[in-house]
Formats: C-alpha cells, sequence, structure tokens
C-alpha cells in the first residue's frame, strides 16, 4: 500500500517512536501517581540493542523532592551490574514533573547521559495521586538536543 | 597487572568505544592523569575546578569514592573501577 504521501504525514512516521506495552506505561503511570508530589524515577531496562522496554525498576528518589530527582548513587551501581549481567540496558528512563508540564527542563537535558535511551516524562500536575489521564511523552537527549517521539502503547511487545 | 576502568557509553567517544580501559596510579587523581594521557579529553569530563564533578559517580571495588577519599582514594593493581554519570534531572 505504498501511495503518494504528504510530506508532513512522511515526516512523522519517520521519526523516532517508543513502543511499550501497557502493563510497562501503566506501573511507570502508577508510580508516578503514587510519589506525587515528589518527583518519581526509574528505568525500563531491555535487551542491549533490542529497544524493547521489559523491566521496570522503581527507584528511589534519593533526592525525595518536588523539584527534582537523582538515583542514590550506590542503588544506581547495583542497578548497572545487574543490567550488565544480564546485558541489558536502560532502554527508558522516567521521572515524573509534579507541578510542570511532561516536557525536559534544563536540568534534565543537561544532566541527560544516556543518548540511547528513551527520556520518559509523566506529568501529574493535573491529577496528582488521583486516578485519570497523564501527560506521557518520550524524548532523545543526546548533546543538549531534545527529540520528542511517538508513544506507541501496544498490548503486549510483539 | 593494571587497573581496570569501566566506561559509560556516553564517555566512550573518549576511548575509541571501549567499555574498559586501563591504567595505573596510587590514588584515584592519579588514575585519571594516566588516562587522560592515552584517552584526552576523559579527565575534563570526571573533575571540574580540582574535583570530581557533582553528577559524576566514580566506584572502587564498588565504593563510591565520595565515601573513601574523593580524588585521594587509594587504587591499586587489580582494582575495579567504575564511572557512572548520576540519572538526575527534575523540573527545578
Amino acid at each position: 500500500m505504498v501511495g503518494p504521501v504528504e510530506p508532513c504525514a512522511r515526516a512523522k512516521y519517520a521519526g523516532p517512536v517508543l513502543t511499550i506495552d501497557q502493563a510497562t506505561y501503566d506501573a511507570i503511570v502508577a508510580h508516578a501517581k503514587r510519589d506525587h508530589p515528589d518527583e518519581a524515577c526509574g528505568i525500563v531496562a531491555g535487551p542491549e540493542g533490542s529497544d524493547r522496554p521489559e523491566r521496570v525498576v522503581e527507584m528511589v528518589n534519593a533526592a525525595g523532592s518536588p523539584t527534582f530527582y537523582e538515583f542514590d548513587s550506590t542503588e544506581l551501581l547495583e542497578l548497572y551490574k545487574e543490567m550488565w549481567d544480564n546485558d541489558e540496558e536502560p532502554v527508558v528512563i522516567y521521572h515524573s514533573h509534579t507541578a510542570t508540564e511532561a516536557y525536559p527542563s534544563r536540568t534534565d537535558i543537561g544532566l541527560a547521559s544516556e543518548p540511547g535511551a528513551h527520556y520518559v516524562l509523566v506529568s501529574t500536575r493535573e491529577q496528582g495521586n488521583n486516578d485519570g489521564p497523564v501527560e506521557f511523552r518520550s524524548y532523545r537527549i543526546i548533546d543538549g538536543e531534545v527529540t520528542e517521539e511517538e508513544v506507541t502503547v501496544v498490548p503486549e511487545l510483539s | 597487572m593494571a587497573i581496570e576502568v569501566r566506561i559509560p557509553t556516553i564517555l566512550r567517544t573518549y576511548t575509541g568505544g571501549e567499555k574498559a580501559v586501563t591504567g595505573d596510579g596510587a590514588v584515584l587523581s592519579a588514575l585519571i592523569d594516566d588516562l587522560e594521557a592515552n584517552h584526552p579529553g576523559l579527565k575534563e569530563r570526571l573533575i571540574e575546578d580540582g574535583d570530581l564533578r557533582r553528577f559524576v559517580n566514580v566506584y572502587v571495588n564498588d565504593e563510591d569514592v565520595r565515601f573513601i577519599g574523593g580524588l585521594e582514594a587509594e587504587v591499586s593493581d587489580g582494582d575495579q573501577v567504575v564511572v557512572l554519570p548520576a540519572v538526575a534531572g527534575g523540573a527545578a
């Protein structure tokens, strides 16, 4: 079914995409709601080079703050050693913003250090700890440059 | 024998893509100087104003060096050193 495609449509589909399964999506949103008004943070690990976010790892926000997050340094090392042992990498690095939009802040951009990861931001500013939809957006952050990408939620990763 | 230093993805541009490199030194600062000789540019990404950068973690045999003397932390042959950028950010 190849036919003429309008330039803007083509540009849209040529862009990067985060494909994530419903259960993983729900786990990230639940974590963000639970920790509101503090920022929640964690990763989704997957096999190296696969781009498959398979294993959610909730991390403690060592900063315990509504405006900042940081993985505890000892837990960070444990996490990475576990991933190296499993031949995994952080496919998704997520955190929440609790009073602002789900867009990377200057701090987020300056500290982003995994060029291969999808940086997911969830905003709980509308619903807080309550049920209801949240902003869930994903970005690549490479050398200070932010590129938003589509998020495709599937029932299960194929 | 030498000290193996594990390099994170984002700094592998300085090591020709290598995940781990080796170096020598009696303390961490000397080890970093030794690495810099073979991998120019690396030191600047680890150290700022004479101290370890705030958002870079270095571990010697699984200990965060901030708890064992920082740049003066002792290292020796056979030690495992890991460099990991902090995972941090936030709305602020």
